[in-house]
């Protein structure tokens, strides 16, 4: 894009009828009219540019970073957990400093590691908004946004674990943490039994992103069917 | 500020219904818990959500609840459990009456 192709002129393409030139949100294939809450984005996003605070190259960026946030990162810091009995400790004692192994920052937020055993599973859910340990983890499913899940799983955790086909046993604690402040939670499952000569790669393959929400425990079949 | 507590302190969430931004989810108001464990200190929320420095700062707890204390028609098990980050300006020293009753229930 050139300097003269700049914001401006594509504001001044807005009337015309065969207009190119619009805004993502808006595409010609959009059949539906932004909502309230988008038309405060789009209008903020122009604003920020507009007023040169951002550029929309750096927003691009923003986006192309969030994005790049995937669950394996956290799958490789359980799976390092699971071999490396003093990283695990570490991770256990203060998420933040261990993750910073990955070059994973956590900014502001305080990273808590929840961990798994014989007899506690833990579940995590917050039932304000959607915190979510993105650093680690990426975005959160569109479940653990739904009021669903946020209502249910504080209430009846059995019931909806169920639902994700996670059936425990009565002497198995359920542990469901609600993110509600400045701590983000990441389940650090349990290792499934006979992996112990499994290399550090293949462990992670079996720790999805369910199972560091707590909704779901590894499975070896999971690893011998890919 | 109020006196800090300590890991294994029973605790009360106040049962009060401010307008606002709250951080502190209905379900647990009014109800008694255990503090799992102590956070830190941290700006409060409830405040820089409408453009105040929220300081001071608020010691942020971990409270531990029982599924049972919450919900009167629980059917889990006995020893299944909410966590909840409160702050401590929601929290009060529960006294050994309410913690009695609590058993009894």
């Amino acid at each position: 894009m050139s300097e003269q192709d700049g914001h401006a002129h594509h504001r001044q393409d807005h009337g015309h009828l065969n207009d190119t030139h619009r805004h993502p949100p808006a595409q010609p294939d959009d059949t539906t009219s932004p909502g309230h809450y988008e038309l405060m984005i789009l209008a903020m996003r122009d604003l920020l540019i507009e007023k040169g605070i951002l550029t929309a190259d750096q927003i691009r960026r923003g986006l192309e970073t969030l994005d790049s946030w995937q669950p394996s990162r956290g799958a490789e810091i359980a799976a390092r957990a699971w071999t490396d009995p003093v990283f695990k400790r570490r991770l256990l004692a203060d998420g933040n400093e261990a993750v910073a192994d990955f070059g994973i920052d956590m900014g502001g937020a305080k990273l808590t590691v929840l961990e798994n055993t014989d007899t506690v599973q833990n579940v995590v859910v917050c039932t304000l908004c959607s915190c979510y340990p993105r650093a680690v983890l990426g975005l959160p499913p569109d479940w653990y946004r739904s009021k669903n899940y946020r209502a249910r799983i504080v209430k009846e955790p059995r019931k909806v674990l169920s639902e994700f086909g996670t059936d425990l046993r009565d002497d198995v604690v359920v542990r469901v943490h609600d993110s509600l402040a400045d701590l983000r939670y990441l389940v650090l499952p349990r290792r499934p039994p006979d992996t112990e000569h499994w290399s550090r790669d293949e462990l992670a393959a079996i720790v999805t992103r369910d199972c560091m929400v707590g909704v779901a425990n590894p499975r070896v079949e999971a690893h011998a069917a890919a | 500020m109020t006196e800090p507590f300590a890991p294994g302190d029973v605790v009360r969430v106040a049962a009060v219904n401010p307008p606002g931004h709250r951080r502190t989810p209905f379900y647990i108001r009014g109800k008694q818990g255990v503090i799992e464990r102590v956070c830190g200190e941290f700006s409060n929320p409830e405040e820089l959500g409408y453009g105040f420095d929220g300081l001071p700062k608020k010691r942020l707890y971990r409270v531990r609840f029982r599924q049972k204390d919450l919900w009167a028609d629980y059917d889990g098990a006995a020893g299944d459990t909410v966590d909840v980050d409160v702050y401590e300006h929601w929290l009060s020293r529960s006294t050994s009456t309410a913690r009695s009753e609590a058993r009894r229930r």
